[in-house]
Protein backbone atom coordinates (compact mmCIF):
# COMPACT_ATOMS: atom_id res chain seq x y z
CA UNK A 1 0.00 0.00 0.00
CA UNK A 2 2.49 2.59 1.17
CA UNK A 3 5.98 1.41 0.24
CA UNK A 4 7.77 4.43 1.75
CA UNK A 5 6.81 3.67 5.35
CA UNK A 6 7.85 0.10 6.11
CA UNK A 7 7.71 -1.12 9.68
CA UNK A 8 11.08 -2.27 10.99
CA UNK A 9 10.93 -4.55 14.00
CA UNK A 10 14.68 -4.66 14.59
CA UNK A 11 14.45 -4.43 18.41
CA UNK A 12 11.81 -7.16 18.65
CA UNK A 13 13.70 -9.42 16.23
CA UNK A 14 17.05 -8.96 18.01
CA UNK A 15 15.47 -9.62 21.44
CA UNK A 16 13.76 -12.71 20.00
CA UNK A 17 17.07 -14.13 18.76
CA UNK A 18 18.39 -14.09 22.35
CA UNK A 19 15.22 -14.90 24.32
CA UNK A 20 14.25 -17.83 22.07
CA UNK A 21 17.21 -19.91 23.24
CA UNK A 22 16.64 -18.99 26.91
CA UNK A 23 13.02 -20.19 26.68
CA UNK A 24 14.04 -23.40 24.88
CA UNK A 25 16.70 -24.19 27.51
CA UNK A 26 14.16 -23.46 30.29
CA UNK A 27 11.65 -25.80 28.62
CA UNK A 28 14.25 -28.59 28.36
CA UNK A 29 15.07 -28.03 32.04
CA UNK A 30 11.35 -28.25 32.93
CA UNK A 31 11.06 -31.46 30.87
CA UNK A 32 13.91 -33.23 32.68
CA UNK A 33 13.03 -31.80 36.13
CA UNK A 34 9.57 -33.35 36.07
CA UNK A 35 10.50 -36.50 37.99
CA UNK A 36 11.48 -34.90 41.31
CA UNK A 37 10.54 -31.20 41.09
CA UNK A 38 7.67 -29.27 39.44
CA UNK A 39 7.70 -29.56 35.68
CA UNK A 40 7.23 -32.37 33.22
CA UNK A 41 6.30 -33.01 29.63
CA UNK A 42 3.19 -30.82 29.54
CA UNK A 43 4.73 -27.58 30.82
CA UNK A 44 7.94 -28.24 28.89
CA UNK A 45 5.99 -28.71 25.67
CA UNK A 46 3.97 -25.55 26.29
CA UNK A 47 7.16 -23.55 26.91
CA UNK A 48 8.81 -24.88 23.72
CA UNK A 49 5.71 -24.00 21.72
CA UNK A 50 5.59 -20.53 23.30
CA UNK A 51 9.20 -20.02 22.17
CA UNK A 52 8.14 -20.90 18.62
CA UNK A 53 5.12 -18.59 19.02
CA UNK A 54 7.55 -15.79 19.88
CA UNK A 55 9.40 -16.56 16.62
CA UNK A 56 6.06 -16.43 14.79
CA UNK A 57 5.31 -13.04 16.38
CA UNK A 58 8.68 -11.51 15.50
CA UNK A 59 8.89 -12.98 11.99
CA UNK A 60 6.15 -14.58 9.88
CA UNK A 61 4.81 -18.05 9.17
CA UNK A 62 6.85 -18.45 5.98
CA UNK A 63 10.17 -17.63 7.70
CA UNK A 64 9.48 -19.89 10.70
CA UNK A 65 8.53 -22.81 8.45
CA UNK A 66 11.84 -22.20 6.65
CA UNK A 67 13.75 -22.24 9.96
CA UNK A 68 11.92 -25.23 11.48
CA UNK A 69 10.63 -27.42 8.62
CA UNK A 70 8.56 -29.66 10.91
CA UNK A 71 5.14 -31.08 10.16
CA UNK A 72 3.51 -30.65 13.57
CA UNK A 73 0.75 -33.18 12.88
CA UNK A 74 3.45 -35.81 12.29
CA UNK A 75 5.14 -34.66 15.49
CA UNK A 76 1.95 -35.23 17.52
CA UNK A 77 1.55 -38.66 15.89
CA UNK A 78 5.16 -39.57 16.72
CA UNK A 79 4.59 -38.54 20.34
CA UNK A 80 1.48 -40.72 20.61
CA UNK A 81 3.42 -43.63 19.05
CA UNK A 82 6.27 -43.23 21.58
CA UNK A 83 3.83 -43.08 24.50
CA UNK A 84 2.03 -46.24 23.34
CA UNK A 85 5.30 -48.10 22.63
CA UNK A 86 6.58 -47.48 26.19
CA UNK A 87 3.38 -49.13 27.40
CA UNK A 88 3.73 -52.03 24.96
CA UNK A 89 7.39 -52.51 25.95
CA UNK A 90 6.31 -53.72 29.40
CA UNK A 91 4.72 -56.81 27.75
CA UNK A 92 8.21 -58.10 26.79
CA UNK A 93 9.01 -58.49 30.50
CA UNK A 94 5.73 -60.20 31.43
CA UNK A 95 4.30 -57.29 33.45
CA UNK A 96 1.03 -55.36 32.97
CA UNK A 97 0.60 -52.56 30.41
CA UNK A 98 2.42 -49.26 31.19
CA UNK A 99 4.54 -50.79 33.98
CA UNK A 100 7.56 -48.51 34.23
CA UNK A 101 10.93 -49.23 35.77
CA UNK A 102 14.14 -47.41 36.61
CA UNK A 103 17.78 -48.23 37.07
CA UNK A 104 21.06 -46.66 38.11
CA UNK A 105 23.59 -46.25 35.30
CA UNK A 106 27.13 -44.95 35.57
CA UNK A 107 27.47 -42.30 32.84
CA UNK A 108 30.91 -40.95 31.90
CA UNK A 109 30.36 -37.26 32.70
CA UNK A 110 27.36 -37.27 35.02
CA UNK A 111 28.38 -40.12 37.36
CA UNK A 112 25.70 -42.26 38.97
CA UNK A 113 22.49 -41.32 37.14
CA UNK A 114 19.02 -42.70 37.67
CA UNK A 115 17.38 -43.42 34.33
CA UNK A 116 13.62 -44.14 34.33
CA UNK A 117 11.52 -45.35 31.42
CA UNK A 118 8.84 -42.85 32.49
CA UNK A 119 11.01 -40.21 30.75
CA UNK A 120 10.19 -41.86 27.41
CA UNK A 121 6.46 -41.61 28.16
CA UNK A 122 7.00 -37.96 29.10
CA UNK A 123 8.82 -37.45 25.78
CA UNK A 124 5.64 -38.64 24.06
CA UNK A 125 3.55 -36.13 26.05
CA UNK A 126 6.08 -33.38 25.19
CA UNK A 127 5.90 -34.06 21.45
CA UNK A 128 2.08 -34.30 21.46
CA UNK A 129 1.73 -30.98 23.31
CA UNK A 130 4.10 -29.18 20.91
CA UNK A 131 2.41 -30.75 17.89
CA UNK A 132 -1.17 -29.96 18.91
CA UNK A 133 -0.45 -26.39 20.12
CA UNK A 134 1.50 -25.37 17.04
CA UNK A 135 -0.95 -27.04 14.67
CA UNK A 136 -3.74 -24.91 16.20
CA UNK A 137 -1.72 -21.67 16.15
CA UNK A 138 -0.27 -22.17 12.66
CA UNK A 139 -3.65 -23.09 11.18
CA UNK A 140 -5.21 -19.94 12.64
CA UNK A 141 -2.24 -17.81 11.52
CA UNK A 142 -2.29 -19.04 7.93
CA UNK A 143 -5.95 -18.22 7.31
CA UNK A 144 -6.37 -14.90 5.52
CA UNK B 1 10.25 -10.08 62.17
CA UNK B 2 10.89 -11.43 58.67
CA UNK B 3 7.29 -12.59 58.48
CA UNK B 4 6.03 -9.10 59.37
CA UNK B 5 8.20 -7.52 56.67
CA UNK B 6 6.96 -10.06 54.13
CA UNK B 7 3.34 -9.39 55.06
CA UNK B 8 3.81 -5.62 54.74
CA UNK B 9 5.44 -5.94 51.32
CA UNK B 10 2.68 -8.31 50.20
CA UNK B 11 0.13 -5.69 51.28
CA UNK B 12 1.95 -2.97 49.35
CA UNK B 13 2.07 -5.11 46.21
CA UNK B 14 -1.63 -5.92 46.62
CA UNK B 15 -2.52 -2.23 46.86
CA UNK B 16 -0.43 -1.50 43.78
CA UNK B 17 -2.17 -4.34 41.91
CA UNK B 18 -5.56 -2.85 42.81
CA UNK B 19 -4.42 0.53 41.46
CA UNK B 20 -3.29 -1.18 38.23
CA UNK B 21 -6.70 -2.87 38.13
CA UNK B 22 -8.30 0.59 38.26
CA UNK B 23 -6.19 1.62 35.26
CA UNK B 24 -7.11 -1.64 33.50
CA UNK B 25 -10.85 -1.00 33.91
CA UNK B 26 -10.88 2.79 33.53
CA UNK B 27 -8.02 3.21 31.04
CA UNK B 28 -9.09 5.57 28.24
CA UNK B 29 -7.18 3.80 25.46
CA UNK B 30 -6.23 0.20 24.71
CA UNK B 31 -2.43 0.69 25.16
CA UNK B 32 -3.11 1.89 28.73
CA UNK B 33 -4.91 -1.36 29.44
CA UNK B 34 -2.13 -3.46 27.85
CA UNK B 35 0.54 -1.77 29.95
CA UNK B 36 -1.59 -2.20 33.10
CA UNK B 37 -1.96 -5.90 32.32
CA UNK B 38 1.83 -6.22 31.79
CA UNK B 39 2.51 -4.54 35.13
CA UNK B 40 -0.06 -6.76 36.89
CA UNK B 41 1.88 -9.73 35.53
CA UNK B 42 5.12 -8.34 36.98
CA UNK B 43 3.32 -7.79 40.33
CA UNK B 44 2.15 -11.41 40.23
CA UNK B 45 5.81 -12.46 39.91
CA UNK B 46 6.59 -10.47 43.06
CA UNK B 47 3.61 -11.95 44.94
CA UNK B 48 4.71 -15.47 43.94
CA UNK B 49 8.26 -14.80 45.15
CA UNK B 50 7.12 -13.38 48.51
CA UNK B 51 4.67 -16.24 49.10
CA UNK B 52 7.35 -18.80 48.24
CA UNK B 53 9.58 -17.16 50.90
CA UNK B 54 6.67 -17.16 53.39
CA UNK B 55 5.97 -20.85 52.80
CA UNK B 56 9.72 -21.66 53.03
CA UNK B 57 9.70 -23.60 49.76
CA UNK B 58 11.50 -23.34 46.43
CA UNK B 59 8.78 -25.15 44.49
CA UNK B 60 7.49 -21.92 42.94
CA UNK B 61 10.75 -20.69 41.43
CA UNK B 62 9.85 -22.13 38.01
CA UNK B 63 6.52 -20.27 38.18
CA UNK B 64 8.37 -16.95 38.44
CA UNK B 65 10.36 -17.48 35.24
CA UNK B 66 7.28 -18.89 33.51
CA UNK B 67 5.15 -15.85 34.42
CA UNK B 68 7.87 -13.55 33.11
CA UNK B 69 8.02 -15.37 29.77
CA UNK B 70 4.23 -15.51 29.39
CA UNK B 71 3.79 -11.82 30.28
CA UNK B 72 6.43 -10.85 27.72
CA UNK B 73 4.90 -12.94 24.94
CA UNK B 74 1.39 -11.72 25.75
CA UNK B 75 2.45 -8.07 25.70
CA UNK B 76 4.32 -8.53 22.42
CA UNK B 77 1.25 -10.19 20.89
CA UNK B 78 -1.03 -7.35 22.04
CA UNK B 79 1.43 -4.73 20.77
CA UNK B 80 1.64 -6.38 17.39
CA UNK B 81 -2.14 -6.60 17.18
CA UNK B 82 -2.44 -2.89 17.94
CA UNK B 83 0.21 -1.98 15.37
CA UNK B 84 -0.63 -4.23 12.43
CA UNK B 85 -4.11 -5.58 13.06
CA UNK B 86 -2.96 -9.20 12.82
CA UNK B 87 -0.83 -11.14 15.27
CA UNK B 88 0.77 -13.82 13.09
CA UNK B 89 1.50 -12.71 9.55
CA UNK B 90 1.70 -15.15 6.69
CA UNK B 91 4.38 -13.33 4.70
CA UNK B 92 5.58 -9.96 5.92
CA UNK B 93 7.60 -9.03 2.82
CA UNK B 94 4.67 -9.25 0.45
CA UNK B 95 3.39 -5.86 -0.73
CA UNK B 96 -0.30 -5.44 -0.47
Amino acid sequence: MNSKIKTNDVILQTITKVVFFIIVIFSIYLFFAGHYTPGGGFVGGLMTSSAIVLLLLAYDVKTVVGILPVNYIHMAAAGLLIAVLTGVGSFFFGVPFLSHTFGHVHLPLLGDTELATAVLFDLGVYLVVIGVTLTIIQTIGETE
Amino acid sequence: MLDLVLRISLLIIAVSTILYLYRLIKGPSVPDRVIALDAIGINLIGITAIISVMLRTNAFLEVILLLGILTFIGTVAFAKFLEKGEIIENDRNRHR
